[in-house]
């Protein structure tokens, strides 16, 4: 048997069911982002750990010119290793049927055992290749997929400049390479780019390299650390040309899927707090006029014997109940929209499999927050009303008192209408009425705002990567450092219109306890096609002595410009400088050092060197051109500039439209959810008053425009603010989405500003509309009567 | 007055019936009401509550339709218009006064009477309506800071700022003392007098009965009865 309070509970929450619904769903909209990113990175964690535990992901990975496999034995021995794997590894370039340009591949030896120890690649099709035969390979699934390549497929390849023709036998993935990026690209690239398993025995018979191993890769037992376990391995590998061990965060696929990572968890850190916010003043909103207009009934519930409690428990399960469809609603929304991303992140990465995890830690936390919330909202309302006399109560309120002031002044001033006049006085009338409209109607333009600037900042990135740094049309990547000549080579090539070399050395640098392995990349004076761009914008020269540090990393290290920094050569003569420095730069993708060429190579005590070749082209003679490139063994591989800015621009239009939607549904609701309640509650408290109007004369187009105007007036000073307090979101959001590779600008345009208020706008009008139905349906009579 | 012969009639009904509801419940408010309404006329309409009053004046003033029958505002029928001719009419001819005055409590009382003085073909200056009902010294004031009578002669005086044709109280003293009463009629009889602005006033208070012309009375939504005042009393000398 329900008791009669909760009978009325029950009807009341019908009655107001559009209302209930609209805040219902803001609130859900907080739990929702709050379960969906947990839950998507819960899940990516889960599943990527899981991915690097049954496949043997290392943890240390070091690169060497040539070191003697006897050298194995005294790596295992350093103190913390579980386990070593010794390979080669170096870049090929293919010649992929139906492919005019060469790809680049990067060819990894298999032990003569079959399986590596550490980095198990997963063997999607096929087989690994014969330990005995040297023309096969198995080669990364996407790789083959770009291709159409299946076992038994055939490819050629030019290894050590001696053209092969390979035969694939499996398709593979691996934990080591989730986030493939050729060298110096930045972009993943599966058609250009792939990785090749070969045996060992042929791997080695190619590049002159029996007995001998240029990478090696670590287990560590539980206890080791880390950089003292890198820096005993860096002492056995420098005497044969070690370029840096480094960690799982130096290991680029592992520190972008990580950036990837901590950019969702920024996501879930930065939005739920909005939508929580939003609806707690909602539903204070809500419940105190809803509650207003119970007074009536609050009295006579008080008067038959009704204890204060009771009466304030009754209200306050009013907002619980709303707080519950709120929460669950969210609830599924989000677990639905978790599994979603995650399997789309999943197919991007191409994990294997994905470990399905909620996070019951958010779901039990944005459920308290969402219940706390509408309490929190209801609780003022609910006491205001409660404390009252029954016999107040029963009574009706008195009527509002109005003061002269502002209104008039500017009544007078514009010759304002009487019914726009009724409108002004509202709002200053009751300023905290409409302060809660304002600042919803705020929220949700900022979050649109901050939602839809990342392709802003896109754009810039795109725009910086490729037209102010990068305005070469093409890139040589060449298998070794070389003499000058061999730019003088590449303008020979047909079709090239301008060629400039370029090379870079890897390094470490040193500050205090800081250190990072990282490429200096040797800039000439002369250089027109790649730039450097100063942290204010513009093209710089790099002075000629001293480095030019990435501004982000000088922000994190906090340095200056004259400050100095050590800085250790990993190529030889693997000395150590102390480097001034001299600029700082921005770098929207990639953390690079840069040094003039005269400097490096004065350092380096050699002859200038290049290991790419940035052309500018005729297209026209691409044909020829990728054919000579094909033959030439110097080359390790090719990047096509413009092709690979089309693809990414093309990707992020996709994006765009899918992240458009999202967040214009975010942004609708909040909206809806504000501006129909404050109209649904105006409409309410000033049935008769405007019934009045309609007695006097006035259409109803008229009797609307009191309603309505006042609703569009706050929505339009709302606006701005959102615009405000979207630009302070970007910031944070540029801050938390911003990674070691990726340095998000923070950049709002016109567009967005502008489809933000679109958006908002646009569900500020339906919303007061869905309202102007209701008051065209006012019966005359009855609201007239209603107050006698 | 002149005589009713050659008088035009301002509002004429023929068997006007209005039922709420269906059905079982259905209640019938109007059972059939034949009146004509004249030029220049002051009309009581007296009746016990359910006896279908205000239902008629509702009906005048359209705000409310019959059921059955027809209303005509002069020569035109206004049961069969359309929703923007009756705002028109509403907005051109006829003026209201309500029990609980119906002021917008945001405006002030001058502002209040510009509210239909803006929308009016001829109106007159919001400060001339209130000067009539003797509320100029407080025609600044907001509604919360005026008495009952005041309020109610704001009412009076926004009602005939668009000089109305006809004027319809629904107990425009039934919420107030018999003092304050008095000075709301005298102004309402006042504005009879001098603008010749057919007046209908509904209310259950039988003395005031007596500064009508004519006296209509209503029982069971019906008009049982029908009489003329040979003569009318003042305002001032009616008591209750």
């Amino acid at each position: 048997m329900i008791a009669a309070l909760d009978r009325k509970l029950l009807r009341d929450l019908r009655r107001i069911w559009a209302q209930s619904l609209a805040i219902a769903l803001v609130l859900a909209c907080g739990v929702m982002v709050l379960v969906m990113g947990n839950g998507t990175q819960a899940t990516l964690i889960e599943t990527r750990d899981a991915y690097y535990e049954r496949n043997r992901f290392a943890d240390v990975f070091a690169g060497v010119t040539r070191a003697p496999k006897r050298l194995i034995p005294a790596i295992a021995e350093i103190d913390g290793v579980a386990q070593v794997e010794a390979r080669i590894a170096d870049y090929v370039m293919l010649d992929m049927p139906g492919m005019a340009e060469p790809a680049m591949g990067r060819l990894i030896s298999l032990p003569a055992t079959g399986e590596p120890v550490l980095n198990l690649p997963l063997l999607r099709r096929g087989t690994l290749p014969d330990p005995l035969r040297a023309n096969e390979v198995a080669v990364t699934e996407p790789f083959a997929e770009a291709h159409g390549l299946r076992p038994g497929d055939s490819f050629a390849a030019v290894l050590n400049g001696q053209k092969r023709e390979l035969t694939v036998t499996g398709l593979l993935l691996s934990p080591e390479f989730i986030y493939n990026m050729g060298p110096g690209t930045m972009l993943p690239d599966d058609r250009r780019y792939g990785i090749l398993w070969m045996a060992e025995a042929a791997v080695a018979a190619a590049f002159d390299m029996e007995g001998a191993f240029s990478e090696v890769t670590l287990k560590l037992t539980p206890d080791a650390s880390e950089p003292a376990v890198i820096a005993a391995l860096d002492r056995l590998l420098d005497p044969y040309g070690g370029t840096g061990a480094v960690g799982r965060d130096g290991q680029i696929s592992h520190a972008f899927l990580q950036g990837e990572l901590d950019q969702l968890a920024a996501i879930g850190v930065i939005l739920p707090p909005v939508f929580l916010l939003v609806s707690a003043f909602l539903v204070n909103m809500v419940l105190g006029r809803l509650i207003a207009l119970e007074r009536l009934q609050i009295g006579l519930l008080k008067a038959v014997g009704y204890s204060t409690g009771a009466v304030a428990l009754h209200y306050l399960k009013m907002s619980i109940g709303i707080g519950v469809i709120g929460v669950l609603v969210g609830w599924a929304a989000g677990a639905w929209l978790a599994q979603g991303t995650a399997n789309l992140y999943a197919e991007y990465f191409r994990f294997p499999y994905l470990v399905y995890r909620p996070d019951p830690a958010s779901f039990a936390l944005s459920g308290a927050l969402g219940i706390a919330t509408v309490l929190v909202g209801a609780l003022r309302a609910v006491w205001a009303s409660v404390r009252l006399a029954p016999a107040v109560a029963m009574s009706p309120p008195a009527p509002p008192r109005y003061s002269r002031g502002l209104a008039d002044a500017i009544g007078r001033l514009l010759r304002l209408r009487q019914t726009t006049m009724m409108i002004l006085r509202s709002v200053i009338r009751w300023p905290g009425r409409a302060a809660v409209t304002v600042f919803g109607v705020m929220a949700a333009t900022s979050v649109m705002v901050s939602s839809l600037f990342t392709f802003d900042a896109m754009e810039v990135m795109l725009d910086d990567f490729f037209h102010n740094a990068n305005r070469a049309q093409m890139t040589v990547m060449l298998a070794q450092a070389q003499g000058t000549r061999v730019i003088e080579d590449a303008r020979a090539l047909p079709g090239v219109l301008q060629a400039e070399g370029h090379s870079s050395v890897p390094v470490r640098l040193r500050h205090g306890p800081r250190e990072q392995t990282i490429r200096l990349e040797a800039q000439d004076g002369r250089a027109q096609l790649i730039r450097v761009i100063a942290a204010g914008g513009g093209a710089v020269q790099v002075p000629p002595a001293g480095l030019a540090l990435p501004a982000t990393l000088a922000a994190d290290w906090g340095l200056r410009a004259g400050d100095t920094v050590e800085m250790e050569l990993l190529v030889p003569p693997r000395e150590t400088h102390l480097m001034p420095i001299t600029a700082l730069t921005r770098q929207s993708m990639g953390q690079d050092l840069h040094i003039s060429a005269e400097a490096l190579h004065r350092l380096m005590r050699q002859a200038p060197t290049v290991n790419r070749l940035n052309l500018m082209i005729d297209r026209n003679a691409l044909p020829d051109l990728y054919a000579a490139l094909k033959t030439t063994p110097a080359v390790a591989g090719v990047m096509l500039w413009d092709e690979t800015r089309e693809r990414f621009t093309a990707e992020i239009q996709n994006n765009l439209w899918t992240m458009v939607l999202i967040y214009s549904v975010l942004g609708t609701l909040i909206t809806v959810g504000v501006v129909y309640n404050a109209a649904r509650i105006q409409l309410s408290e000033r049935a008769h008053e405007l019934a009045s109007l309609r007695v006097l004369g006035f259409g109803r187009g008229e009797v609307a425009w009191v309603l309505m105007g006042e609703l569009m007036l706050l929505t339009l000073v709302a606006i701005p603010f959102g615009w405000l307090a979207g630009y302070g979101f970007a910031a944070a959001v540029t801050a938390g989405l911003s990674t070691e590779f990726v340095s998000i600008p923070l950049v709002v345009t016109k567009n967005t500003y502008g489809l933000a208020t679109l958006v908002v706008l646009a569900a500020a009008l339906a919303s007061a509309l869905a309202v102007r139905r209701r008051l065209d349906r006012i019966d005359l009579v009855s609201a007239l009567k209603a107050k006698e | 007055m002149k005589d009713a012969a050659t008088r035009q009639p301002v509002f004429r009904t023929e068997a006007i019936t209005r039922v709420y509801g269906s059905g079982a419940g259905a209640v019938q408010a109007l059972r059939g009401v034949d009146l004509a309404l004249y030029e220049a006329e002051m009309v009581v309409l007296l009746g016990a509550s359910g006896s279908g009053k205000s239902t008629l004046l509702n009906i005048l003033g359209a705000l409310d339709s019959p059921t059955e029958g027809r209303v005509f505002f002069r020569d035109r029928e206004i049961t069969r218009a359309s929703e923007a001719a009756l705002t028109a009419f509403r907005r051109d001819h006829v003026g209201f006064i309500f029990q609980f005055y119906n002021l917008v409590p945001s405006l002030t009382a001058r502002e209040n009477v510009a509210l239909v003085t803006e929308i009016a073909r001829n109106p007159m200056r919001p400060e001339e309506a209130l000067e009539r009902v003797g509320l100029a010294p407080r025609m600044d004031h907001f509604p919360a800071e005026l008495s009952g009578g005041e309020q109610q002669r704001v009412a009076i005086a926004r009602a005939i700022a668009k000089r109305p044709e006809v004027l319809l109280c629904d107990e425009p003293t039934g919420a107030l003392d018999s003092k304050t009463g008095i000075t709301v009629l005298e102004a309402l009889d006042e504005v009879n007098r001098e603008l010749g602005t057919a007046t209908v006033i509904i209310t259950h208070n039988a003395d005031i009965q007596r500064i009508a012309h004519r006296v209509i009375v209503l029982t069971d939504g019906k008009v049982s009865e029908t009489r003329v005042n040979e003569t009318r009393l003042p305002p001032s000398e009616v008591s209750w």
